[in-house]
């Protein structure tokens, strides 16, 4: 039986002016916060968490559980912070969700702020998006207008406010602990864990911290209830999401439809590979997964499966890649983003990540040696698992499953002494580049990246 | 009065035992209290995880991630269960039945640990044939024992341009710098003052100042701020940074800390010692030796009251460096910068070697010094002693700088040799009050308060001490209770100083001499900040700390002591100098025998006489400093026996020197040439501390044993005190170590009645007129003193003299911010550039003995006096500063 798209929060997209609050408030926004401020918080904490709703950001913790933990009210601040440093390579669901359909966030953080009882919460949002971040300046505006926020919610007697906080444009802030840090006016790299910040969180406060797409679900899930939510996806990956489908792919874009849907259903959707073409590889959650290939085009697009098979879900950012493409080059690009964006408080994440983007770009470039790949896996086993924080472990993921799974191109590489593909071909566009240095650059053959940082 | 440390009679309350927590390392079972971490409970076994970022005294980062280990731990069935990625031990808090294998039974920890040593080498440069930490390096240790012995890393190096010059004295070469933070935490959490910080991010991470091209500021112009002369005359390097332009900032040129001030710690040195790489230098210690050719000495600070444990590296006979001991009942493993840096004096070109004689001519004026046998100077000695103690006796002044045991020596040649009490050591403002609050309340009371007390006190009140100018690592320790305990410090003092600021503390504001009526009215009256000091002082093991400058205000140590007795707060006497303490117990003051034996009292009298083996003791008290020199002056003192005194501590430093030329026969025992030197009929050199054995008392009344570091013919004092003694036929059995200390420990501690306390009333503040202020001053911790001789690197960091004015008053004489101040009396001007400052109006500060502020020997006056104040004419130069040409001391 095939699986079928199912648009909720992505349901009005293509409404003219979307992103407004008459919009969404005609289409059935805001019912979610109505029923909610009826509602025991105590209940809606137990519906989200009945409810199944895994966390949206990349690592699936239980949204619902993820409340629960916080101690007790002593009557000092609690916060809700909303995670929106959306950066990881490929990953671009929160973006264009923020852009379409700011209002479900809002309304998600009102019902979410009621619940756990905070007054004020806050959206970290990446700095570069620049026109993200007034859109939500605008969408806050306009919920405060309505009353939806700010001083008795809509008579319930409910108060909170929503300040939009702009990044300055680093990954690691989008790491819960290290966003905080950031948000407090601190340089951004991550905390010793425990506290955790559901004890000690923002200034040192009770606080959750939780992804755009996790926050946006939460008004369906209280408007629908928990069996219709549960009704898509699978048993322990219950639930809609967005599929954000890019590279060699017909229709690229955000695909919202149950956990659980494969990617040859998605692809299918899609309108398939890029014309002539056919499947390489692909990132099923973004750029710190391992990769898959056409082998893992059934693979069921849930927490579990994705993970028996050898990878992880993360951010639904399924990448695709056809036969053009060099894996060198692509996991080389890639390493030299983890090493640019390494916050450098530990050592196998700085050291580890700097020394990756050498050796692969040695190899990409023909200079590399048989000893550099059995290197690279050892220095990615040095990193795995001994880094401050996950950033560390995402740096690996595509280096050890790339040459696991495509050790013979490596060696081409090697062998050949120069990279086997035309990376015009892989190309989306045609793209002469202007600039002699950049042409130089491009297609020198010159180990890139190998001098500073 | 023994050598060895007594009980701390601090009330030793019972703490509830903590909950232990028992577990393994490598198999091995071990028990230790809750909330230990696993890297401390592996130390205590035995088992040595190799480690950069983690420092016992600082709080865990888990950066390096040198330190995994592999663990499991008991789930809720108590199955023990893998943890799945190794965990860092320096922020792993052991629990009940936690499985831990290290790199000796875990080949996952061992990998891991190699791992990351590989990593950390990938960018560190392989310059360890000329990094100063080669040889005592951890890097280098730990990669000998937990890395490989190759490195895969072929490719090419991050490079930094070095080093940055943090200030004249502290270097940074971030090529070596590993980043564990440990710096950058010292200086946030131990000593308040961040000056560094990391910047950037990955690869390009880096500590460093605060710089323009780094964060962008428009307008700020990164400059070279330092440029210097190596001490060989080679050109010293260029730093990257923003100059510092602060009025009351570093002497010498620094870079921006966190705070936009220039650079300036008194403690920045611990970084160097604390920096688990090369990276981190000193300018003084750069390429000048090998650990490994180097002799160490663990030895104890002459330079304050605190005690505090060092480490004397030699070499050749030459020291070349001086660092951190550890000591957790003193000064952990902290010291100040004057500590570390402070030691060429000792062993400067002024040093006297041999014993001088001075002829005099027939009309008795003076000669020329001349170089003499030290039989020939114990002659010439004696007889002029002698005739000068039958010409009106022979005081005695050895200064508040020496060994107990030299202290003692004085005590005992004073009453035993010279037949008098006139003996002095408060080379400093000093009261006949002071006396009596010594030997009432200190004398005799040994580790009644102690610095485990000070980091528990719910309460502190400083009362004319300023913890980091005059107590050095007391201020750490206070700090160090207020961050752990919340604990709260009040200061009676002018204005909020910025250590005071750094220990979180309630000024109560006092102008000079208005101290006792501010300590009169804590918790007398309902004024906030007086009557919450009352109500924190009466806490349970709160505690006042006072300063040697409150003997200068009249009531002042009085008002202490009512107020100790009315909150139960204890009280602690913490003076400036190294030997003060000791020779309140060694019986260098003109009321006090050895043990605070009141001289008054006749059985004390018999008491140590006994152990003297002397029939009788002088029975009159003796003279203070001011009226020896006085008597000396006018002619009714035939002599003085001088020892570590610098006249321009003295209160009056020119009547001092006019009583020195005066005096009929003069014997000074100094180590370097000095005004008094220059004075004297002979002069007798003795060992500096490093090169002679010794004990200083502390503030706590701690003995602080050190051992003599370097091979030395020079003789500390007592062995000088004891041969001059022989001279004059007079057996002082004093001249060895053990000899002094034997005889110390068979006089024994004093259990007579105590002298009794002091009730002065106070004098209340001088009235001041238009054009005039009261004087408030005290020592910075690194200013002219010549103890800091020979320095220049120290020097640099020193801050500058500044005077300040409340606004009131500098808009009352016209005066505005930076603008040059003149403060004068009859006797001579000091100017500064002012800073104004919250303070009671008609007060001006200044400090007491800064280059271009020597308060006593210019201006004859000291805190409390009224001087005149008026915007400067001309705009500020250094040479407009008048300083007293007449004090030659200081011109040498």
């Amino acid at each position: 039986m095939a699986t079928t798209l199912s648009p909720v929060i992505s349901a009005y997209w293509d409404l003219e002016r979307s992103w407004t609050l008459a919009t969404y408030e005609a289409n059935g926004g805001y019912a979610g916060l109505r029923k909610a401020l009826t509602m025991d918080p105590a209940d809606i904490v137990s519906a989200v968490k009945d409810s199944g709703l895994r966390g949206r950001g990349g690592a699936g913790f239980p949204t619902g559980l993820k409340w629960s933990f916080l101690p007790a009210p002593d009557g000092g601040p609690r916060y809700l912070v909303v995670n929106a440093d959306e950066s990881e390579p490929g990953t671009c669901k929160d973006t264009p969700l923020m852009m379409a359909n700011p209002q479900v966030l809002v309304e998600g953080m009102a019902i979410t702020s009621f619940a756990i009882g905070c007054t004020h919460a806050f959206i970290y949002v990446r700095g570069e998006i620049l026109h993200v971040y007034r859109r939500l300046l605008r969408a806050v505006e306009e919920a405060y207008d309505q009353g939806y926020l700010g001083k008795n919610i809509l008579g319930s007697g409910f108060d909170l406010d929503i300040t939009v906080h702009a990044g300055a444009g680093a990954y690691i802030c989008g790491e819960e602990t290290a966003l905080l840090d950031s948000l407090e006016g601190l340089r951004g790299q991550p905390r010793l864990k425990p506290p955790f910040p559901a004890v000690a969180g923002l200034y040192a406060r009770p606080t959750v911290v939780n992804n755009v797409e996790s926050i946006a679900s939460v008004p369906s899930i209280i408007a629908g209830g928990v069996d219709w939510f549960r009704s898509m996806g699978t048993e322990k990956s219950a639930g809609f999401g967005l599929f954000s489908l890019s590279g060699h792919v017909q229709r690229p874009g955000q695909y919202e439809a149950p956990l659980g849907i494969t990617l040859r259903e998605l692809l299918e959707m899609a309108g398939g590979v890029r014309e002539g073409h056919e499947l390489k590889f692909w990132t099923p959650g973004g750029s710190s997964t391992p990769l898959f290939t056409a082998d893992h085009l059934d693979v069921p697009l849930d927490y579990e499966s994705v993970g028996a098979a050898g990878s992880m879900l993360g951010t639904r950012a399924l990448q695709i890649f056809d036969e053009t493409t060099c894996v060198v080059r692509a996991i080389t690009r890639w390493a030299e983003f983890y090493a640019h964006e390494s916050c450098g408080k530990c050592t196998p994440c700085r050291e580890g990540t700097y020394w990756l983007k050498q050796v692969l770009a040695r190899i990409e470039h023909g200079k590399g040696t048989m000893e550099d790949l059995d290197t690279l896996l050892d220095v990615c086993d040095n990193i795995l698992g001994r880094a401050f924080c996950a950033l560390g472990d995402g740096a690996t993921s595509t280096v050890t499953s790339g040459i696991a799974l495509f050790r013979e191109e490596f060696e081409a590489h090697i062998t050949a002494g120069a990279c086997p593909f035309d990376p015009a071909a892989a190309a989306l566009f045609e793209y002469t580049p202007r600039s002699p240095r950049a042409r130089a650059h491009a297609l020198s053959g010159a180990p890139a990246g190998t001098v500073g940082a | 009065m023994t050598t060895t440390t007594p009980q701390s009679t601090s009330s030793g309350e019972v703490t509830a035992p903590v909950p232990e927590v028992t577990f393994t390392i490598d198999d091995v079972e071990i028990a230790v209290p809750k909330g230990t971490l696993v890297i401390r409970a592996a130390e205590q076994l035995g088992i040595q995880i190799p480690r950069f970022c983690d420092h016992p005294l600082l709080q865990p980062a888990g950066a390096c991630r040198q330190c995994l280990v592999e663990v499991a731990t008991p789930d809720r069935e108590g199955n023990v269960r893998p943890m799945p990625k190794p965990q860092a031990s320096c922020t792993l808090e052991a629990t009940p039945g936690m499985v831990v294998r290290t790199q000796r039974t875990s080949a996952v920890a061992d990998k891991a640990q190699h791992g990351v040593m590989e990593l950390l080498l990938i960018n560190h440069p392989l310059d360890c044939p000329t990094c100063d930490k080669g040889g005592e390096c951890p890097l280098q240790n730990q990669a000998m024992s937990n890395g490989r012995s190759t490195s895969r890393f072929h490719d090419v190096k991050r490079t930094f341009p070095k080093p940055i010059a943090i200030s004249t004295e502290i270097l940074l070469d971030r090529d070596r710098c590993v980043l564990c933070q440990r710096c950058t935490r010292f200086s946030d959490e131990i000593a308040g003052d961040p000056f560094i910080d990391l910047q950037q991010r990955g690869i390009k991470q880096q500590i460093g100042v605060f710089d323009p091209a780094v964060l962008g500021f428009a307008g700020a112009q990164t400059t070279e701020v330092s440029s210097y002369a190596m001490p060989d005359g080679s050109a010293g390097r260029a730093a990257v940074g923003v100059a510092a332009q602060d009025a009351a900032g570093p002497m010498g040129e620094a870079t921006i800390d966190t705070s936009g001030r220039p650079f300036s710690s008194y403690y920045s040195g611990n970084t160097v010692q604390i920096c688990p790489v090369g990276a981190l230098t000193s300018a003084a210690y750069r390429f000048r030796a090998r650990p490994f050719d180097l002799i160490s000495t663990p030895s104890v600070s002459e330079h304050d009251s605190s005690g505090s444990a060092i480490r004397v590296d030699h070499r050749r006979g030459v020291v070349v460096r001086r660092l951190s001991g550890e000591d957790a009942a003193v000064n952990e493993e902290w010291i100040t910068d004057k500590d570390r840096f402070a030691f060429p004096w000792q062993s400067m070109a002024d040093r006297v070697t041999t014993p001088l004689v001075r002829d005099r001519a027939a009309d008795g004026t003076r000669g020329e010094l001349r170089p003499a046998s030290w039989a020939e100077a114990f002659e010439v000695a004696a007889e002029g002693l002698a005739a000068a103690r039958a010409a009106g006796g022979v005081g005695v002044l050895p200064g508040g700088r020496l060994p107990l045991e030299d202290a003692y020596a004085y005590a005992k040649f004073a009453r035993v040799v010279l037949a008098t009490n006139d003996v002095d050591h408060r080379a400093r403002p000093h009261s006949d009050e002071e006396e009596a609050f010594l030997a009432h309340h200190v004398a005799g009371s040994r580790m009644s308060v102690t610095f485990a007390d000070l980091e528990k006190a719910p309460a502190t009140l400083l009362v004319a001490f300023e913890p980091e100018d005059e107590g050095g690592v007391v201020f750490l320790r206070l700090r160090k209770g207020v961050r752990a305990h919340a604990n709260r410090v009040f200061s009676v003092a002018p204005f909020a100083s910025r250590g005071l600021s750094r220990l979180g503390g309630t000024l109560l504001s006092a102008a000079p001499g208005t101290e006792p009526e501010v300590l009169d009215a804590i918790g007398a009256t309902t004024d906030a900040p007086l009557a919450g000091a009352g109500e924190a002082l009466a806490a349970a093991g709160s505690i006042i700390l006072v300063g040697e400058r409150l003997a200068a205000v009249p009531g002042g140590l009085s008002a202490v002591l009512r107020l100790a007795r009315r909150t139960g707060a204890r009280l602690a006497w913490i003076p400036r100098r190294a030997g003060e303490r000791g020779g309140v117990e060694a019986g260098t003051l003109p009321s006090l025998l050895p043990g605070g034996r009141p001289v008054a009292d006749a059985t004390a009298r018999v008491d140590v006489g006994a152990a003297w083996d002397v029939d009788q003791l002088p029975v009159t008290p003796g003279r203070s400093t001011t009226a020896m020199l006085a008597a000396a002056a006018d002619g009714s003192l035939g002599g003085l026996l001088v020892g570590g005194v610098d006249p321009v501590d003295l209160p009056d430093p020119a009547a001092a020197l006019t009583a020195l030329d005066a005096v009929g026969f003069l014997v000074s025992l100094e180590v370097r040439a000095s005004a008094v030197t220059e004075r004297a009929d002979v002069v007798l050199p003795v060992a500096p501390p490093v090169e002679r054995p010794g004990t200083f008392l502390n503030w706590e009344g701690r003995p602080r044993p050190f051992p003599q570091a370097l091979t030395s013919t020079a003789m500390p004092d007592h062995r000088v005190l004891d041969a001059l003694a022989d001279a004059m036929d007079v057996r002082l059995g004093l001249r060895t170590t053990a000899q002094v200390h034997a005889e110390i420990d068979q006089v024994g501690a004093w259990d007579g009645s105590r002298a009794e306390a002091p009730d002065v009333v106070a004098a209340g503040p001088n009235v001041v007129g238009d054009g005039e202020a009261v004087l408030a001053t005290w020592h910075l911790l690194l200013d002219a003193g010549r103890g800091q001789d020979g320095e220049a690197f120290l020097a640099g960091t020193a801050p500058r003299p500044v005077a300040r004015v409340s606004a009131a008053t500098a808009s009352s004489i016209g005066l505005t911010d930076g603008a040059p101040l003149l403060v004068s009396t009859p006797s001579g001007q000091i100017v500064l550039p002012a800073v104004l400052t919250a303070m009671p109006d008609g007060v001006v500060w200044v400090p007491t003995h800064s280059t271009g502020s020597m308060v006593r020997p210019t201006l004859r006056a000291d805190q409390g006096a009224v001087v005149a104040i008026r915007p400067a004419a001309a705009a500020l130069e250094p040479a407009t500063v008048l300083t007293e040409t007449e004090h030659d001391g200081e011109a040498l």
